[in-house]
């Protein structure tokens, strides 16, 4: 399988706090995402997973180390990838139609295929009556998927999602995800997810990289995940291999998240 | 009668017993008015000197009414508004262009902060006579004098909206293959412009003070002028009058900023509303 993504020997070093010290974020850490590949990154609260993120998005520029999209070499920001944000990054001031059609218009694409698209993609998340609401005006469920939409409609081969459904209730973020692994089965894009709750990664991915705690956080694990595809998120959670799976992966990252909790404590 | 139905016809009548005190509080203050300055309740002397100072209501009302039976009263207010629109309008414009370019380009902006800083601690309104010399008596010098006033509010709020963007809305515009006009466009300017409305009543404000003041000190026509004038007469009814025409002006001003807003500003949340389904 090619790489869509690779990452390898990422070091991410932040410069200078007040008292002139550096951070060192993430620590020689190499990552590869195979195409149509889905994988998640799982790590204790604070490990440096956002800022891989945006390494692989062209957000943020490694200390060292080489980033390659579709075998190449990435500078600046990353046309290949879409990014789902964990906080709300609609503009506030478009309608979800205007949001949705964002990416398309600054492409210059005519506007009348804006619309038919526009059109398609908020019927497919099932927005179709609320195309002119604004933001504020929508639940937080119904936000993700505009900014769902928002993202695909430009058809991405690469999608980084940070924590995208942690500020959902349970039953939502289920239904979401379920929709999100919908949609990614229609065209199996590559994908890097990130999240801190071990039982999502487990129920969407073919892989899951398990990080260290911070700072200079590395991978410690990989785990293929070898559950069947179509699978429905809330009812895999019940199977045997899932429970295996989770106890196995838990094993490895009990002991990171004890240090980053004692760290924590400590600061 | 429903339930949702009841209280909004509660709600009308709350809103509407509101109204009624308002109008009862100013007949009261005009009532007062009237008593003080007319030989009812103490001599007629005091009753005269309350007036020499105050004006009598009655009267000050009555010139307000031959002012716009007349006719003659348009002339001047038309004139103030076009000074207010104006100095409205170019200040805006400056403080907008300028305060994207300074909160944009930190070399810029960093080189122009003291100036900026001295300029708006500055009285402004002492610049009236050198406007009045370098323009002449015409709108000319209202207007710019207006626009000083106007433009550091819109210039601050601007300055301020830009650095407020949320770094996770730049981002994703950025993300979505935004150029930096794009960005410019859809992010920045948007965003500065909440800001902007936000001061939109302080800076309306801030230009019919420009154009009234700038009037004062030296005009031909104008609401300003109109008092000046009769200041120099000890005409104090017209005095009151002016003042009250002006205030009426005001407020009528602000009630046009308000409307504008509410069309303009629709995607903004507004606290603790709901929406009708």
């Amino acid at each position: 399988m090619s790489a869509a993504l690779s990452l390898s020997g990422i070091t991410v070093t932040f410069t200078g706090d007040a008292a002139g010290k550096n951070y060192t974020a993430v620590e020689d850490t190499t990552l590869t995402v195979g195409a149509g590949e889905f994988v998640s990154v799982v790590g204790p609260t604070g490990c440096g997973k956002s800022t891989l993120l945006n390494i692989a998005a062209g957000l943020l520029a490694a200390s060292a180390g080489d980033v390659r999209s579709l075998g190449q070499p990435l500078a600046g920001i990353n046309r290949d990838a879409g990014y789902m944000f964990q906080a709300d990054a609609l503009l506030p001031w478009l309608s979800a139609f205007d949001n949705v059609a964002l990416g398309l218009r600054y492409r210059g694409v005519d506007e009348a295929s804006v619309r038919e698209r526009v059109e398609a993609w908020l019927a497919r998340v099932g927005l179709s009556a609320h195309a002119n609401r604004y933001p504020h005006q929508l639940s937080g469920g119904m936000k993700k998927r505009v900014a769902l939409a928002q993202m695909l409609i430009l058809d991405p081969k690469i999608l980084l999602m940070d924590e995208p459904f942690s500020a959902l209730d349970i039953q939502t973020r289920q239904l979401m995800e379920n929709e999100l692994l919908e949609l990614w089965s229609a065209d199996r894009k590559s994908v890097v997810f990130i999240t801190h709750d071990l039982e999502e990664a487990i129920a969407l991915s073919d892989r899951v990289v398990v990080l260290s705690a911070g700072p200079a956080t590395r991978p410690i694990g990989e785990f293929a995940i070898d559950l069947p595809r179509p699978r429905d998120v809330a009812e895999i959670r019940m199977t045997p291999r899932f429970v295996q799976l989770h106890t196995e992966i838990w094993s490895a990252m009990k002991d990171e998240v004890l240090k980053s909790y004692a760290q924590s404590q400590r600061a | 009668m429903s339930e949702t139905a009841t209280r909004a016809d509660g709600m009308r009548r709350a809103r509407g017993r509101l109204a009624l005190y308002h109008v009862m509080l100013l007949g009261s203050v005009f009532a007062f008015w009237y008593l003080m300055t007319e030989p009812l309740l103490w001599s007629e002397e005091a009753a005269r000197n309350t007036a020499f100072f105050f004006g009598k209501p009655l009267i000050v009302l009555e010139k307000i009414w031959l002012w716009f039976a007349s006719g003659r009263i348009y002339e001047h207010l038309l004139i103030t508004l076009i000074e207010t629109l104006l100095a409205f309008a170019l200040g805006t414009l400056g403080g907008l262009g300028i305060g994207l370019w300074l909160a944009l380009s930190p070399t810029a902006s960093a080189l122009a902060d003291p100036y900026i800083k001295a300029l708006n601690a500055m009285p402004r309104v002492i610049l009236a006579p050198i406007f009045a010399v370098w323009f002449g008596l015409g709108i000319l010098s209202k207007v710019a004098l207006g626009i000083t006033l106007v433009f550091f509010i819109v210039f601050f709020n601007v300055y301020q909206g830009v650095k407020e963007v949320s770094p996770v809305v730049l981002n994703n515009a950025r993300m979505l293959g935004a150029n930096s006009r794009q960005l410019l466009r859809t992010v920045y300017v948007p965003s500065a412009m909440s800001w902007v409305f936000s001061s939109l009543h302080t800076s309306v404000g801030m230009a019919f003070v420009g154009a009234v003041v700038g009037e004062y000190l030296g005009s031909a026509r104008g609401v300003g002028y109109l008092i000046l004038q009769a200041e120099g007469s000890f005409d104090i009814n017209t005095v009151f009058a002016g003042i009250l025409v002006l205030t009426a002006f005001a407020l009528a001003l602000d009630s046009l900023v308000s409307l504008a807003e509410r069309r303009l500003l629709v995607w903004r949340p507004a606290q603790g509303e709901t929406e009708k389904l």
